[in-house]
């Protein structure tokens, strides 16, 4: 690959370019191992890991829409301690940063997993789903009420010595709010989007199309949205923002950091096409030696709204 | 793993029957590792329209270079797949999943309805393909004779002389489904391993049977599929008890011991 400065930084964390994996859509990295020179990668976020392992949705878990897709998955994982005896010696030898992603039903169940996977060699930062449902407050999800996001990246930080990333859920009237409330809990750097709640029916049947009639859309058709809300986010908070949703190209990419990322999550594509991760490393690199840039960072939040 | 991404030419395109198409790609570092029973993600559109690749089962391989997939136009993906012509490019990736075990088997029968019988193509000719082949019996159902087409003489071509028909309309052979032909065809001096791929209810209906019988039954699934890979953990499908972990059409499967898994 040709030299070119990709790097940026978040907190603490020098990653060698802006482009990492989202939860959910990469395995735990090794799944892509034929497909990509995961070392090539700014970073890898392994699929959500809960304290206990997670059965999921009954299926159908997926359905194609226009330009997407709807799942609901359930948050299907092989729990902390499988995570940590069974995916992390892999994970700590693919030479790039390795996020964990955590969720949970209780203040509790983020904590001990914060506090766990703080004492684990090879993790670089974690990154908080907020989109589930608080099982002690009525199911309401952490994320989409501000004093329980501000309450759980508290709890995350406070029993961990890692870096915090709150992953945001878009299924909020104003996510802005939301993200001043998890900078002022103490998370380091914002992730956005989670997916958007959506729907389908089956007309012949009458049926919905998912068993759990409701699942989160993902693909480019939400590009324009999560875009929308990085650039809102970007001017409401002073940490990073690392932006999510519908990327595919590195054209993609490249708006969102003008928008104001500072670092983007590749998600459904890597579906679609298991190489972009590496294709979309590969056109910022052709991107900032076109441009004679010094580097990457000069991209980002250079939007100009004239 | 074998598993890589290749950007297959399409070699021939052959339109079988009104709605089943046959397309066979040169595609060496697939066909060099494709065992019977595995499939392929192709993407149809490279504007992601539709967004998600299709699993396709390979039909089968031809020497160390092309792969061969047959299927029907049934949506926008299949749709594009039926218009491309020769030395147009199609992106694959494979091989995936795990095929049919038959290592060691006296008696084999395989059981396809509809497009399910692709992948047992590419099993008769491994099958038969040995110096002294097991016993063979092939049952092909479909729901009109016009939906096989040239398929039975596809099978009888390459051997398998005991090949026999059902369709739901009488049109050729068996007035009936595919599964009422098994006891029909396997004797009791033969243990039996059933391989069978179809519509869920035909494969139920062969499942049932071999359970009476305590034939050996080998099942190849299908499910929506988002990443083949095991990334996306879409195709989740309930095992036996209906408990426990799901299992992963794409990783555990396509192919599957019958015992392993619900069928309700």
């Amino acid at each position: 690959m040709i030299e070119a400065n990709l790097r940026v930084t978040i907190g603490d964390i020098i990653f060698k370019n802006p482009v990492l994996t989202a939860s959910g859509t990469f395995g735990y990295a090794k799944e892509f191992a034929p497909y990509v020179n995961l070392h090539h990668l700014g970073g890898v976020v392994v699929k959500g890991i809960s304290l206990e392992p997670r059965r999921g949705n009954p299926p159908p878990r997926i359905v194609e829409t226009a330009g997407g897709m709807l799942n609901a998955i359930g948050l299907e994982n092989v729990g902390l301690d499988r995570f940590i005896t069974e995916k992390m010696p892999y994970l700590r030898g693919i030479g790039t940063k390795v996020i964990v992603n955590i969720l949970g039903d209780s203040l509790e169940e983020y904590q001990t997993l914060a506090q766990h996977l703080s004492e684990i060699e090879g993790i670089s930062a974690l990154e908080v789903n907020i989109s589930c449902p608080n099982v002690k407050k009525g199911g309401v999800a952490f994320g989409t009420d501000p004093a329980m996001a501000e309450a759980v990246t508290q709890a995350v930080c406070a029993h961990s010595s890692l870096p915090v990333i709150v992953k945001l859920s878009p299924n909020v009237t104003d996510i802005a709010q939301i993200a001043k409330a998890v900078e002022a809990g103490g998370a380091q750097a914002v992730s956005l989007i989670n997916t958007l709640l959506g729907m389908a029916i089956d007309v012949k049947s009458r049926r919905p199309r998912l068993a759990n009639i409701v699942g989160g859309l993902s693909g480019p058709a939400i590009k324009p949205i999560a875009l929308r809300m990085v650039w809102q986010v970007a001017q409401a908070v002073k940490i990073p923002v690392i932006g999510i949703g519908g990327i595919t190209t590195t054209e993609d990419a490249l708006e969102f950091l003008l928008a104001g990322a500072t670092a983007i999550e590749v998600g459904t594509a890597n579906f679609v096409n298991p190489r972009v991760s590496q294709e979309i490393v590969e056109g910022l690199v052709r991107y900032v030696t076109e441009n004679k840039l010094d580097g990457i960072s000069e991209v980002i939040g250079g939007l100009i709204v004239d | 793993m074998n598993q890589c991404e290749e950007r297959a030419e399409i070699v021939r395109q052959e339109q079988l029957t009104a709605e089943i198409f046959r397309l066979t790609l040169k595609a060496p570092q697939i066909a060099s590792n494709a065992r019977p029973g595995q499939f392929v993600m192709v993407q149809t559109s490279p504007c992601y329209d539709p967004l998600l690749r299709r699993p396709l089962s390979i039909h089968q391989t031809i020497g160390n270079e092309q792969v061969q997939l047959l299927y029907k136009v049934v949506g926008k993906g299949t749709r594009i797949l039926a218009a491309l012509t020769p030395g147009q490019k199609l992106n694959l990736t494979g091989p995936l999943g795990h095929g049919f075990d038959l290592a060691g088997k006296q008696a084999i029968c395989l059981v396809g309805g509809g497009m399910g019988i692709a992948p047992l193509y590419f099993l008769a000719r491994e099958i038969l393909r040995a110096t002294t082949p097991p016993k063979c019996i092939v049952l092909l159902g479909a729901r009109t004779a016009s939906e096989l087409g040239s398929l039975p003489r596809d099978f009888m071509d390459i051997g398998a002389t005991e090949t026999h028909i059902a369709t739901d309309d009488g049109s050729r052979g068996h007035h009936g489904f595919v599964a009422e032909l098994l006891p029909q065809h396997l004797g009791p001096d033969h243990q039996w391993t059933v391989c069978t791929c179809g519509p869920h209810p035909m494969m139920k209906g062969v499942v049932s049977q071999c359970r009476a019988q305590d034939w050996e039954c080998q099942v190849s699934l299908e499910t929506m599929m988002a990443c083949g890979i095991a990334a996306c953990l879409g195709c989740a499908i309930p095992r036996a008890d209906l408990s426990g972990p799901y299992l992963h059409v794409c990783k555990d499967g396509p192919v599957f011991r019958a015992e392993e898994v619900a069928w309700l």
